[in-house]
C-alpha cells in the first residue's frame, strides 16, 4: 500500500544524512575533476575554420596554429590570439550603416567632415564610399602597427581625397568613378603595405557622390537644360522632316510636268509638220487647184462664224457711209 | 603515499620560487610589440631590449621602462593655414611614427604623451611652411591631368584659377612636409615614417562663396545648353529653308532646261518641214488664222475682187 511507504520525519533526516555522507565520499573525485577541467581549459584551445591562431610564448611570437584543437602551456606562458583571416571587413566613409538587412538604414548625420571634399576644379562634392578588406598577414596585423583599423581609415581618406582632388566635378560625378575606385584601391594598398598593416584591400567603391545640398538645384537645372536642348533639336528636325520631303515631291512634280510639256510640244510639232508635209505633197501635185480649194475651205469655215459680212464692189472707194447707215438703223 | 607527498611538496616549492622570482622583478616579459629600457636608480643600463620574450634583470634595483615598438599614429588638429594665393583653408594632417631609439626617447620626451606634443610642433610647423609657400590648386590637385581632360572638351565651364598648370601636387607637398619633419625628429629618438594630408577644406565663409560660384557656374552651363539648343534649332531651320530653295530652284532649273529643249526641238521640227516650201506654209498658216480669227463678233468686208466672190462679180459682168 502506498501510505506504508511514506517516510516518517526521522526517516527523512536519516536519508538526508546518508546522502550527505555519500557526497563526502565522492567529493574528492569531484574536486579533482573540477581542477582537471580548469587545467584542460588552460591547456587546450580551438581555432575556428575561418581563423588562424597567433601563438606567443612570454610575449614572443613563436608560430601560427591552423584550425582545430591544440595544446598550449597554461598559466600566462602561452597566449593564443585567434585572427579571422577569411572574413571580409567593411569600412564606411561619409555614412554609417545603422541596421543592415533587407531594408538597410543609414545614418547620414554628422559625417560631412568626412564626406565633403574639394575637386580638382576647386568645387566641393559630398562623397561617400566604402572600403572592403581582409587580413592577409595576421603577424603583421598584430605586431607591426598599433591600430590597423585607424590606418585603413586614415589612408582611405587621404587617398580618396587626393584622387577626387585630381578630377573635375563632372568626372567624379559620372564618367571616372570606376577609374577612381581602381586607382584608390591600388594606392591605399601601396601605402598600407608600406606601413605593414597586413591587410589586403579587396574593393574601394564610390557610392553616393552628390553636389552639396545648396548647389543641388543648380546641378539639376543643368540636366534640365540638357533635356531642353535635346528637345529643341528634335523639334527642329521634326519640322525639317515635315517640310523637306514634301518639297522634294513638289520639285519632282515640276520636273515631270516639264517633261510632259516636252513630249506634248514635240509630238504636236511632229504632228503638225507631218500634216503640213502631207498637204504639201498634195499641193505639189496640183498647186493651183489645191491652193484655191484650201482658200475656199478656209473661208467657208470662217465666214459663217462672222457676225456681219459685207460684200462690196471693188470700185467702191469708201465703205464708211455704208457702215454708218447700218449702225444708225441698229440703234 | 609518503613519496607522493614529497613530489607534491617539490612542485609546491618550485611554484613558490617561480612566483617569488616574478614578484621580485627578476624576470620580465617583453611583448612582440614592445621594447624596454632598463634603468638602475634612474640611470639607463645597457642597450634597449628590442627582442620579445622573457628577460632577466637585477631585482629591486633595476627598473624596466616599456615603450611601443610598433608604427604609431599621430593625428593633428586641423589648422587654418593661408595658401600662397591668400586662400584660407583647413588642413588636417595625419602622420605615422615609431620610437627608433628608446633610450633617447626616454631621456628627451619621457613618454608618448610628451612625444605627441613634440610631433605636433614639428609637423604643424612643417605643414604650415609648405602650405603657405604653395598655391591652393597645388594643395588640392595632384597632377595636371585635369588640364588634359578639359582640353578634350568637357562641357562645363571651369574657373581659370583651377586650371593653372602646377609643378607640385599634393603628394609632392606631403613628401616635402615629411622631409622637413624627418630632420627634427631623431633628437627625440623618433622616426617620422610618413606624413599625409588627410583633409583640406575651405573655411566656412569661403565655402559659402564656393557654393555661390558653383551655382553660378552651373547656371552658366545650363544657359549654354539652352542657347546651344536654340542655336542648333535655328541652324536646322536655316537648313530647312536652304534645302527648300535648293530643291525648288533645282527643279525649276531642270524644268526650264527641259522646256527649252522641247521648244527648240519643236522649232527644229517645224523648220525642217516648213522650209520645204515656205510660200505654201505662209499660205496654209494664213488660211488657218482665218479660221481662228473670225468669230461671232467679227465683221467681214470682202470686195468682189476677192477670189471668193470673183464669180459673183463675173455673173453680173
Amino acid at each position: 500500500m502506498e501510505w506504508q511507504n511514506v517516510p516518517t520525519p526521522e526517516e527523512i533526516i536519516d536519508v538526508g544524512k546518508k546522502k550527505v555522507g555519500d557526497f563526502w565520499r565522492f567529493s574528492r573525485w569531484f574536486i579533482v575533476a573540477i581542477f582537471l577541467i580548469a587545467g584542460l581549459r588552460g591547456v587546450m584551445y580551438s581555432i575556428g575554420p575561418d581563423e588562424v591562431g597567433v601563438i606567443q610564448r612570454f610575449g614572443r611570437y613563436i608560430g601560427l596554429s591552423s584550425p582545430g584543437l591544440h595544446v598550449k602551456i597554461p598559466f600566462w606562458v602561452d597566449k593564443v590570439t585567434p585572427i579571422k583571416v577569411e572574413k571580409v571587413f567593411k569600412q564606411e566613409f561619409g555614412f554609417k550603416t545603422l541596421q543592415p538587412g533587407v531594408k538597410t538604414r543609414y545614418s547620414r548625420g554628422n559625417y560631412r567632415d568626412e564626406s565633403l571634399m574639394l575637386t580638382g576644379d576647386l568645387n566641393i562634392l559630398d562623397v561617400r564610399w566604402i572600403v572592403q578588406f581582409k587580413i592577409k598577414d595576421p603577424v603583421k596585423l598584430m605586431f607591426a602597427t598599433r591600430n590597423p583599423l585607424d590606418n585603413i581609415q586614415d589612408i582611405s581618406e587621404v587617398v580618396m581625397r587626393r584622387f577626387v582632388g585630381d578630377y573635375s566635378v563632372d568626372e567624379v560625378l559620372t564618367t571616372k568613378r570606376e577609374e577612381i575606385d581602381d586607382l584608390a584601391q591600388q594606392e591605399i594598398q601601396k601605402i598600407i603595405d608600406n606601413y605593414q598593416v597586413g591587410v589586403q584591400i579587396i574593393t574601394v567603391k564610390l557610392l553616393d557622390v552628390n553636389p552639396p545640398e545648396r548647389v543641388k538645384p543648380a546641378f539639376n537645372e543643368v540636366n534640365e537644360a540638357k533635356q531642353e536642348k535635346e528637345k529643341m533639336i528634335n523639334q527642329a528636325w521634326e519640322a525639317y522632316n515635315k517640310v523637306i520631303p514634301k518639297a522634294k515631291g513638289t520639285a519632282e512634280k515640276t520636273i515631270r510636268e516639264a517633261e510632259g510639256y516636252d513630249t506634248d510640244k514635240i509630238n504636236r510639232a511632229k504632228g503638225e509638220s507631218e500634216r503640213f508635209l502631207a498637204t504639201l505633197e498634195e499641193y505639189r501635185k496640183a498647186p493651183d487647184i489645191t491652193k484655191k480649194r484650201l482658200y475656199l475651205e478656209a473661208l467657208s469655215d470662217a465666214l459663217p462664224k462672222a457676225k456681219e459680212k459685207y460684200i462690196i464692189d471693188s470700185k467702191q472707194t469708201s465703205i464708211l457711209p455704208l457702215l454708218d447707215i447700218k449702225n444708225k438703223g441698229g440703234n | 603515499m609518503k613519496k607522493l607527498r614529497t613530489i607534491a611538496g617539490f612542485f609546491i616549492g618550485l611554484f613558490a620560487v617561480v612566483i617569488a622570482v616574478f614578484a621580485s622583478g627578476a624576470v620580465y616579459v617583453v611583448n612582440e610589440t614592445q621594447q624596454v629600457v632598463l634603468t638602475q636608480f634612474g640611470k639607463p643600463v645597457g642597450k634597449p631590449i628590442i627582442s620579445a620574450g622573457m628577460h632577466f634583470k637585477t631585482p629591486f634595483i633595476q627598473e624596466a621602462h616599456y615603450f611601443d615598438k610598433r608604427l604609431l599614429e599621430w593625428d593633428g588638429d586641423p589648422n587654418q593655414i593661408p595658401t600662397k594665393d591668400k586662400k584660407y583653408i583647413w588642413v588636417d594632417t595625419t602622420a605615422r611614427w615609431r620610437i627608433t631609439d628608446a633610450l633617447k626617447f626616454l631621456q628627451s620626451v619621457g613618454n608618448e604623451i610628451g612625444a605627441q606634443g613634440r610631433i605636433d610642433d614639428i609637423i604643424n610647423s612643417a605643414t604650415r611652411d609648405v602650405i603657405t609657400s604653395h598655391l591652393l590648386v597645388e594643395v588640392v590637385r595632384d597632377s595636371n591631368r585635369i588640364l588634359q581632360s578639359e582640353e578634350k572638351g568637357e562641357d562645363v565651364i571651369v574657373t581659370d584659377e583651377a586650371l593653372e598648370r602646377i609643378d607640385a601636387g599634393r603628394e609632392t607637398l606631403e613628401k616635402a612636409i615629411l622631409a622637413k619633419a624627418k630632420v627634427l625628429a631623431p633628437q627625440y629618438g623618433i622616426d617620422i615614417h610618413d606624413v599625409r594630408i588627410k583633409r583640406i577644406n575651405y573655411v566656412e565663409d569661403v565655402r559659402n562663396k564656393v557654393y555661390d560660384r558653383m551655382i553660378a557656374e552651373r547656371k552658366r552651363a545650363a544657359e549654354k545648353y539652352r542657347s546651344e539648343g536654340q542655336g542648333k534649332s535655328a541652324e536646322i531651320e536655316g537648313q530647312v529653308s536652304k534645302e527648300l530653295k535648293e530643291i525648288t530652284s533645282e527643279a525649276y532649273r531642270q524644268a526650264q532646261v527641259i522646256i527649252g529643249k522641247a521648244d527648240a526641238g519643236a522649232v527644229d521640227i517645224y523648220g525642217k518641214a516648213y522650209n520645204q516650201n515656205p510660200e505654201f506654209y505662209s499660205f496654209m498658216k494664213t488660211m488657218e488664222t482665218y479660221k481662228h480669227t473670225i468669230d461671232g463678233n467679227s465683221t467681214v468686208i470682202l470686195t468682189t475682187d476677192s477670189d471668193y466672190y470673183k464669180y459673183l462679180k463675173s455673173l453680173r459682168d
